[in-house]
């Protein structure tokens, strides 16, 4: 992994900027707003359907916002193409692997897609990242959801890239695997990296996020830098809804 | 980058279609039926109808496509593979086109029996001029699966993508299946004209052209979800 790789779309900083995304007379995001740094990890905390995954595709590129806009630096994701695609990683909920192909097939698809040099030696790195060696050569259809999970965070940072999206990457992990994942994300914060992770597990990411911005119906209930007590300002930030 | 990409994609298609051979398995034994049955209601005392083994051979080639379109891409979204795909810095024209070729590899495959099956049970002399039969089903084969995979790529989240992909596929594909069908029917008079036969190749190399440009002129607009 090495984030601070330059490129012709290379960029220290994301921002959002009053993004607003309906699906039919649904509003899924409201105006929202917020700005992530290189070095830092930006946490989207909120119940189901506040808008976090909506948020992270359109971060991805995959989705184009209703009004307001995202500048990853001074690019604009959605026609910056194929060059800035290449300094986004992704980790979906959905883990964007194959189960017919083998973790190192897996791999060496994503590396060869990404034009990297030496695809084999890369996939044979995050396997080793992973620690999956031992399976390297079994299909993935075989896997735990613990060990998928795994392949799938080095599937989405096999490419080094500058800003990493993370949609509940907790999911399946036990405590060693969760605990690795932290240190993981720790080094790609410290290699120069943006970091934004949907999450719901509080517990795991108490300590671990640099700011946060709790959704709510869509919309920007309340942005912290580095909450003490991540669990009961989350109860206090959605509790206002209620009173 | 651009060719790369292609052939990574349909490599990757065709090893997990090795894995597990599923399109192969439902579409050569979906196309097989199709034409056994219209074997069994057609074929009287051993004479079969003028003209329908080119009919029967491209109704059986378009089931069969539009099974292979369905569960294409159906694996694609079981773990959202497509959108890795449209993530990855590769052209997305390129990405269409490797999942393109990926189609019509596949349809190639099940066409090599499905000739041969059509030529004995219809008593038609299919394999009578092999390059224009080759021509024919390689034009026709493409110009559907370049409809249909844009269609299918599109409607990959579609709740209801079983049913509007026939649906959209067919009324668009008409010209490629009525060209097909009179293009191989010429192929089986007792003495062919050359000049039918290519006119018919002629408008479906027409129709591939029209219809692969405004896909790859598309597919990237479309595939990002407005």
């Amino acid at each position: 992994m090495n984030a601070s790789t330059t490129s012709a779309h290379d960029f220290d900083r994301v921002s959002v900027e009053e993004v607003s995304r309906t699906f039919g007379r649904r509003r899924a995001l409201s105006r929202v707003s917020f700005s992530a740094p290189a070095g830092g990890i930006l946490g989207l905390l909120g119940p189901n359907g506040a808008g976090k995954s909506t948020m992270l595709a359109i971060l991805a590129t995959l989705m184009r916002p209703s009004s307001g806009r995202v500048r990853c630096g001074q690019f604009d994701p959605l026609t910056a193409g194929a060059s800035l695609r290449g300094r986004i990683g992704v980790l979906g909920h959905d883990l964007f692997l194959y189960p017919e192909l083998t973790a190192r097939e897996n791999l060496t698809f994503f590396a060869g897609l990404y034009n990297l040099a030496d695809p084999d030696a890369r996939a044979a790195a995050a396997l080793r990242r992973a620690g999956l060696e031992d399976r390297a050569d079994d299909p993935v259809g075989s896997f735990s959801r613990g060990m998928r999970q795994r392949v799938a965070l080095e599937r989405a940072l096999i490419h080094g890239p500058r800003l990493v999206l993370l949609d509940e990457p907790f999911t399946g992990l036990d405590d060693a695997s969760a605990r690795a994942l932290v240190a993981r994300l720790n080094e790609l914060r410290d290699a120069g990296a943006i970091l934004i992770v949907a999450t719901h597990d509080l517990d795991l990411a108490e300590g671990l996020l640099d700011q946060v911005v709790f959704l709510r119906d869509g919309r920007v209930a309340d942005a912290m830098e580095r909450p003490d007590g991540l669990r009961s300002a989350y109860r206090q930030v959605m509790a206002r809804r209620d009173s | 980058m651009f060719v790369r990409a292609i052939w990574l994609i349909l490599r990757k298609d065709l090893t997990v279609e090795v894995r597990s051979r599923e399109i192969a398995y439902t579409t050569i034994f979906f196309a097989v039926s199709c034409i056994l049955v219209f074997a069994f209601a057609l074929v009287k005392e051993g004479k079969p109808p003028d003209d329908g083994a080119a009919g029967i051979l491209w109704i059986a080639i378009a089931f069969a496509g539009t099974l292979a379109l369905g569960r294409g891409f159906e694996r694609e979204r079981q773990a959202e593979t497509l959108r890795a795909l449209l993530l990855a810095p590769a052209p997305r024209p390129a990405v269409y086109l490797g999942k393109l070729m990926g189609i019509v590899t596949l349809l190639a495959g099940a066409e090599l029996l499905l000739v041969p099956l059509v030529s004995v049970l219809f008593q038609a002399p299919l394999l009578r001029y092999p390059g224009w039969l080759t021509l024919l089903l390689a034009s026709g084969t493409l110009g559907f699966a370049a409809v249909g995979t844009l269609f299918a790529a599109m409607l990959v989240r579609a709740r209801s993508r079983d049913v509007l992909l026939p649906v959209l596929l067919y009324p668009i594909t008409v010209p490629v299946i009525i060209a097909g069908v009179r293009g191989t029917a010429a192929l089986l008079q007792p003495t062919v004209d050359v000049e039918v036969v290519r006119f018919w190749i002629a408008l479906l190399v027409a129709f591939d052209a029209v219809f692969v440009t405004l896909s790859l002129w598309t597919f990237e607009p479309l595939m990002t979800d407005g």
